[in-house]
């Protein structure tokens, strides 16, 4: 459905008076989302997770240029492509209920979003008031406006306003933090049963106990990099079924794992290392990883970017 | 110690106590986790025993005595989202400047790269800057620390690194923090005591909070 390789974002930002300087956040980012699954991206913020959604969506500020090639259902993803495409095949579960307009009705922005996504407009008001049923709205919310929803109601909202059209990819912006466990839990069910209906779900997070709950695939960024690609069952254990030290270190810092803290930080988008772009924390750091970036490569079902793997 | 006695918090005369009665007591070099669901009242308790609410019923004592109200608070809160805690106009360094600037030693225990300081706000990632709000608040004048949900927006190796550093900076220094989070493992990782705020009172039914979210925290 989806596929990302290679991709490259960066940006031309001003450093002092009209001085211009080309500044790459994101290098060598793939992914690859499929019909029926869903696949997450985990990583630290300023990992490049928010700016591939962007990416897709088509919604880069104007001084970013994009590098690679990203297509979308066989065909590339260009920028036209893009906003034909987006609110209709490809829709966004925003983060924060921020996301709708405080001065219109929840139900009123669902129908919006529902002739947007090709619903015919005779029929908007029924196909709205399904979608409100089936995700446990009562029909008297449509009337509410976003501040007199709870934080719940507000996910659900989100949720109908991006399924509610004929959307095939669904993009979901960190559905999950600061929500009550029983909130999560009913998020992360409806993007399993949306992928399971047949969508292609990409979920874009920090949180991996989340990830792992409904993803079927979890790729990791690391400083603008997917260092690896993994099917979420090698998530287990203390790590040794994960390819890259960057993943295994993510998983062993859970809190319900050892907490083991991983020294350092990322490296800024302008203070990029020549090798790769791990190899300041790395415990298994040698001269040959700071010579060049590691290619992807494929390893026991799934890639990895690690000479060492 | 930090003592609040007969806490209560409404937002106003004819709405509902969103927590009534409530007795907190917090030692120095303690660790204690509180947690609830969405809206009962957690965030507000933390503004409350850091001075930036003050309760309409009770009263917070610091050693037996109301904290100060002009100068540094003894009594720091962490918020979520530290890029709403930090002045946009200002470079990080001025920003960590602002109380008593940071030991070089707490920086590296945060592992704060000096290059940051010379940045604005905006410039740095979420994780990045929520070390720079902890770092600040990481002083000889800070008894307690409030973090609520201090590391919810940052991934598994941030969180760990920086809980890593503010606690070794807590046992060395005797400070007290509070430890808010909805996450039941990190809680039980950082603390030996968890509290659970209340159900609000009989009168405030759920139908009632759904009807007025200004009454809920946390989103």
């Amino acid at each position: 459905m989806l596929q990302v390789q290679g991709l490259q974002v960066s940006f031309t930002v001003y450093t002092q008076g009209l001085r211009q300087r080309r500044l790459t956040v994101i290098t060598d980012l793939d992914v690859t989302v499929r019909a029926g699954e869903v696949v997450a991206i985990v990583g630290a913020s300023g990992s490049g997770k928010s700016l591939l959604a962007h990416a897709i969506l088509g919604i880069l500020p104007h001084n970013a240029e994009l590098g690679g090639s990203i297509s979308f259902q066989g065909k590339p993803l260009t920028q036209a492509r893009k906003e034909a495409l987006r609110g209709r095949a490809i829709a966004l579960i925003p983060q924060t209920v921020a996301a709708l307009d405080p001065l219109m009705p929840v139900g009123e922005q669902v129908r919006l979003a529902a002739l947007r996504g090709g619903v015919p407009a005779a029929g908007a008001r029924e196909v709205v008031a399904a979608s409100f049923a089936r995700y446990g709205l009562a029909p008297e919310a449509a009337r509410l406006h976003p501040f007199q929803v709870s934080g719940g109601m507000a996910r659900r909202v989100l949720v109908s306003t991006a399924v509610v059209g004929q959307a095939r990819l669904l993009i979901a912006d960190e559905p999950t933090p600061g929500l009550h466990p029983e909130v999560v839990t009913e998020t992360l069910g409806h993007l399993r049963e949306l992928a399971d209906g047949g969508k292609a779900v990409l979920m874009i997070t920090h949180d991996i106990e989340a990830a792992l709950r409904v993803a079927d695939t979890v790729a990791v960024f690391y400083a603008g990099t997917t260092v690896e690609q993994a099917p979420a069952r090698d998530f287990a254990g203390g790590g040794e079924a994960l390819r890259h030290p960057y993943t295994r270190a993510l998983w062993r810092a859970l809190p319900s794992q050892g907490f083991v803290p991983l020294p350092g930080a990322q490296p800024a988008p302008d203070a990029l290392p020549p090798g790769c772009l791990f190899a300041d924390r790395c415990p298994l750091v040698t001269a040959a990883c700071r010579v060049a970036r590691p290619p992807a490569r494929e390893l026991r079902g799934g890639t990895v970017r690690c000479i060492h793997a | 110690m930090l003592k609040g006695e007969g806490l209560g918090v409404r937002y106003g005369k004819q709405l509902p106590w969103l927590f009534q009665d409530l007795e907190v007591a917090l030692e120095p070099g303690e660790m204690v986790g509180l947690t609830a669901p969405s809206g009962r009242g957690k965030t507000t308790l933390a503004r409350v025993l850091a001075g930036y609410l003050r309760p309409t019923a009770g009263i917070v004592t610091i050693d037996g005595r109301p904290p100060p109200t002009t100068g540094y608070h003894p009594v720091q809160l962490i918020a979520q989202h530290p890029e709403l805690a930090v002045n946009p106009r200002w470079r990080i360094g001025r920003v960590l400047a602002e109380g008593v600037p940071p030991a070089p030693a707490v920086l590296d225990a945060l592992q704060i790269d000096r290059g940051w300081l010379q940045r604005w706000p905006h410039e740095l990632s979420g994780g990045e800057l929520q070390r720079i709000a902890v770092a600040r608040a990481l002083n000889p004048q800070t008894r307690y620390l409030m973090a609520d949900e201090m590391t919810a927006m940052l991934d598994a190796a941030t969180q760990a690194q920086i809980w890593h550093a503010v606690t070794v900076y807590a046992a060395a220094h005797r400070i007290g923090v509070l430890v808010i989070s909805h996450d039941a493992s990190l809680i039980s990782r950082l603390c030996r005591r968890v509290e659970v705020l209340p159900e609000p009172p009989a009168i405030c039914t759920a139908a009632q909070m759904d009807a007025e979210p200004g009454l809920r925290g946390g989103h």
